[in-house]
């Protein structure tokens, strides 16, 4: 029962980085994948190509190489430019705070191409007449699309948003490829310290009540817009 | 001087040339029937007068003012103020759907009330407005429907909806293109009949229809737009009683 308890405040430990990775992510790459959506909607194509490129690329590759691309590739490209001036392979640091941001960075970039892709989804699917409304009432385009688009838009994104958001939570995990001590870092520990093999599962068990939130709080969003249709 | 002058409005897309020079005055109160059939740039006409495309060369001037002018290939100047001279009616409604109707009246003059060069103080300015919403919603007769959302409406309560909504900023001209074309048969007449109550010496309305006999009984005047280019125009009396034009004729033979 002690190792139990033991095992669980770990994994406890684990989650709280996992989650707050989860969050961080979220925060940054909402916003993000907005302004990416825009581009890659512009009217002026140089813009508009170099961001379908870039979506293209980050959809692309295994997350995992991304990670270790931003993790590692700074401090590859300064050792080819000033091999004087290196101080080894990591331009990231070794503490746990840059490991922890050089992940961010990645997950943020990562998500934020996949969110762009919604948002781009979602806001064509919105018919022109609203924008014609909005411009004949004297609106901005700014206003235009804050004050009326924008929740038509959330509304119909829900379903693909929530499936998203899932799979970042899950996607955590790969960050223990950097080594940032998140959830499945810690239950690896009690498999290679003392060749315990269930503690996987209880991380397991974490990620699944976490995603049993997230899901009730989706259907709860759901519900909440149900009172129009969009 | 007349409200409405528009000088030799040309519009095209591509290579088909769908304006080819209108011309027409309105004088304040006049209500404009505008008729024609598909394809044959009626509506394209009210789009350009919304700014909704921009026509390639011609000018619209508003109260003696020029509020839009455009040469050929250059781009069209237009005047900050010209949005809000017109109103338009969608055939679609287009009623914003997360908005209750009365705020769907008074989203607008609520963002522009909010705006940092606006006159009047906010919370002064939203009393105004949010009477004007209740005037406006009962002129279409939809007081007891201020809450409801859009999705809760028959298309004749939410093409009444966005009339009152048009209303909201109290345009010079007020524009409806086929008012009641997306509308039900049982349910044009609720539409038809608002429309008609709106007629008044202060207001000028341009509707593009397809009802002839309610083009004939509320306009004051009726052109025929043909190929994109005015055919006939003059009294509803004169073009529908006697056609001069044989376009017009068989336009008026068909639709009857």
């Amino acid at each position: 029962m002690a190792l139990f308890l033991e095992v669980c405040s770990q994994l406890a430990g684990g989650f709280v980085t996992a989650f707050l990775l989860f969050l961080l992510t979220l925060i940054f790459s909402l916003p993000l994948g907005l302004l990416m959506s825009f581009c890659t909607m512009s009217k002026f194509a140089p813009l508009r190509v170099l961001f379908k490129i870039i979506v293209w690329v980050l959809r692309g590759t295994p997350l995992m190489l991304q990670i270790f691309a931003i993790f590692y590739l700074p401090g590859l490209l300064k050792w080819f430019v000033w091999p004087t001036m290196n101080t080894g392979w990591v331009w990231f640091d070794t503490t746990f705070t840059t490991r922890f941001i050089a992940a961010l960075v990645a997950f943020v970039i990562n998500y934020a191409a996949y969110f762009s892709e919604i948002f781009r989804g979602g806001i064509q699917s919105i018919s022109q007449g609203q924008y014609e409304a909005g411009q004949v009432l004297g609106l901005t385009r700014r206003e235009v699309f804050f004050k009326i688009v924008l929740l038509q838009v959330i509304k119909r994104i829900i379903p693909p948003m929530s499936n998203e958001i899932i799979t970042l939570i899950k996607d955590t995990s790969l960050a223990n490829t950097i080594g940032v001590l998140e959830l499945i870092w810690e239950a690896k520990d009690f498999m290679v310290l003392d060749g315990l093999i269930w503690p996987l599962f209880i991380a397991g068990a974490f990620y699944l009540i976490f995603v049993g939130v997230l899901t009730i709080a989706f259907n709860k969003i759901e519900k909440k817009l149900d009172y129009f249709k969009a | 001087m007349s409200i409405l002058e528009v000088k030799d409005l040309r519009k095209r897309f591509g290579n088909n040339e769908v304006l080819k020079g209108i011309d027409l005055t309105l004088e304040k109160g006049e209500v404009l029937a505008v008729i024609g059939s598909s394809g044959g740039g009626k509506t394209t006409f009210l789009r350009c007068l919304n700014f909704l495309e921009k026509a390639d060369s011609g000018e619209i001037v508003v109260n003696g003012n020029t509020v839009y002018r455009a040469v050929s290939g250059k781009e069209p100047e237009i005047l900050p103020s010209a949005q809000l001279s017109f109103g338009l009616v969608f055939q679609q409604f287009n009623l914003f759907p997360q908005y209750s109707v009365k705020e769907n009246l008074m989203l607008a003059p609520r963002l522009r009330a909010k705006r940092k060069d606006s006159a009047v103080p906010y919370k002064e300015a939203l009393e105004l407005i949010g009477k004007r919403a209740d005037e406006l919603l009962a002129t279409v007769g939809l007081t007891e429907k201020a809450d409801a959302y859009p999705c809760q409406l028959s298309g004749g309560q939410q093409q009444r909806v966005a009339i009152a909504r048009a209303l909201m900023l109290s345009p010079d001209i007020l524009c409806f293109d086929e008012p009641t074309s997306a509308l039900d048969p049982e349910l044009t007449g609720e539409v038809l009949r608002v429309i008609r109550s709106l007629k008044n010496s202060e207001r000028t309305m341009i509707i593009v229809t397809h009802e002839m006999e309610f083009a004939r009984n509320v306009a004051d005047k009726v052109i025929f737009i043909s190929e994109g280019m005015i055919e006939e125009q003059g009294t509803p009396e004169e073009v529908f009683g006697s056609p001069k034009s044989e376009k017009t004729r068989a336009f008026l033979r068909s639709d009857s």
